[in-house]
């Protein structure tokens, strides 16, 4: 089962993708409105919204894999059990990706919407911040030496608390709510499909990503335990 | 002997031997004196001041803070304390807690000297509400020294602290930067805005709370020798 999981699960989001851009691109319609005297809207972002269903999918998934990471890292450190720290090291790995892709699209979105690349709008900052903590647990796995994983798992648990912080930090912004007044809740008829599939793509390409992420990662730390043995036994030199 | 006192002497330990050996204490008030000399002339107009003053004044206990911390743990390396005061009869989270409180003492110290040199070399108006200034001061210098105590401790062993500290703390300590930051340019503004001060100040608080609490959780799991 597990053996097909993975490429069945790449297939299926590659098919719910390709889905989401033929919805994105010829049923969704264009984004624009009118003001109250029936003249068009001066925020209205036409063709510009349409990078709107990849930012927030991605979001989406970054917020999940900050607390699957957070989460994992506080059961590993209650149950020792390093299978946790593969979960929490994969999930980071994965979530740095979308990151990315999220500063990126958010960027894009920027220069249409307020024609500037970068303008530290509070809730491209605190994407920003989250991605810097999860680059900083990359750091920290790689240079730590033998106690990194105790060390990254605390930076993750404490990455993890502070997300409120930063939510209540950034306040209120010109960025489009979230919640149930937000973009999202409101989407037009034509748009809501192609964003929910294309949420439910990059949840898939998330999860196919970060399993077959922790595995490699599990499977790192294993020959480094085999190795560790063989040379303790002095089998291997 | 109650947590509190246990935590106490290790605290006063510390201080003990900071106040013989003024090691941090010297070298942590002249670096600060020489950020704000940098600051005179990277910001050589007064009229800005007022808009830049609590940046250098947060950015100078970051960076003092983030030094003092490696600095005070490395002295526990170096003859192998640490290990020490890890196997002696008293609980982890006293260590923790008389560890921190050291090191915020020493944080706020630094910046106490701070604060008289940007308002003499800059003329800027810190000293119009020092109370206030003073307060969310020690909250960010116990925050730092909360959140630095736990992973400077946890990287006492790792060959590239020195750029890894920094690394761990700044992106989990700018809620705090940023609150200490707002906290400030209230009061330092033309008309001081203390409702915002009392918010920042208050976040900030809440903020020390929480990972204080989360640090005490952690410092067990995290330094295991």
């Amino acid at each position: 089962m597990t053996k097909y999981l993975v490429p069945v699960l790449c297939v299926v989001a590659a098919v719910c993708f390709l889905a989401s851009l033929h919805l994105v691109f010829t049923v969704a319609p264009l984004e624009f409105s009118y003001t109250a005297d029936g003249r068009l809207n001066g925020s209205s972002l036409f063709f510009g919204q349409k990078i709107f269903y990849w930012h927030v999918a991605n979001a989406f998934w970054l917020f999940g894999a900050v607390f699957a990471a957070g989460i994992s890292s506080i059961v590993f450190l209650v149950t020792r059990n390093a299978r946790w720290d593969d979960i929490a090291s994969g999930s980071v790995d994965v979530a740095i990706l979308f990151g990315a892709m999220v500063l990126a699209t958010g960027s894009v979105w920027a220069k249409v919407a307020w024609d500037t690349w970068w303008n530290w709008e509070p809730r491209l900052t605190m994407s920003l911040l989250l991605w810097l903590v999860l680059v900083g647990y990359a750091l920290v796995r790689k240079f730590a030496g033998p106690s990194a994983d105790r060390i990254a798992a605390g930076m993750a648990i404490f990455g993890m608390v502070g997300v409120p912080f930063i939510y209540v930090m950034v306040g209120e912004d010109s960025h489009p709510k979230a919640g149930s007044e937000g973009v999202v809740a409101t989407l037009g008829a034509g748009m809501r499909g192609a964003f929910w599939l294309s949420v439910l793509a990059f949840l898939l390409w998330f999860i196919a990503l970060t399993i077959t992420r922790v595995q490699s990662t599990r499977a790192e730390r294993e020959v480094r335990e085999l190795r560790e043995r063989g040379l303790d036994l002095g089998v291997l030199k | 002997m109650s947590l509190l006192r246990q935590a106490g002497r290790i605290a006063w330990k510390d201080l003990r031997i900071e106040l013989r050996s003024k090691e941090i204490l010297a070298t942590m008030v002249f670096f600060a004196t020489l950020l704000v000399l940098i600051f005179s002339f990277t910001f050589p107009h007064q009229n800005v001041v007022r808009e830049a003053v609590p940046g250098m004044l947060w950015v100078t206990i970051a960076f003092t803070g983030t030094i003092a911390l490696g600095r005070a743990f490395d002295r526990e390396r170096e003859n192998d304390t640490m290990r020490a005061l890890l196997l002696s009869p008293v609980p982890r989270l006293a260590v923790f807690l008389g560890k921190a409180a050291a090191m915020s003492v020493l944080v706020l110290a630094v910046a106490l000297v701070a604060i008289p040199l940007l308002a003499l070399w800059l003329n800027a108006p810190l000293f119009e509400h020092i109370g206030k200034l003073v307060l969310v001061v020690t909250l960010g210098a116990v925050g730092i020294s909360t959140v630095g105590s736990v992973f400077a401790a946890t990287l006492l062993k790792v060959r590239s602290r020195d750029v890894l500290l920094p690394v761990i703390l700044y992106p989990l300590l700018v809620p705090l930067f940023v609150a200490g930051t707002e906290t400030t340019a209230a009061l330092v503004a033309k008309i001081p805005d203390l409702d915002r001060a009392t918010y920042w100040t208050s976040f900030l608080g809440i903020y020390d709370a929480v990972f204080l609490v989360l640090s005490l959780w952690i410092f067990e799991s995290l330094v295991i020798e």
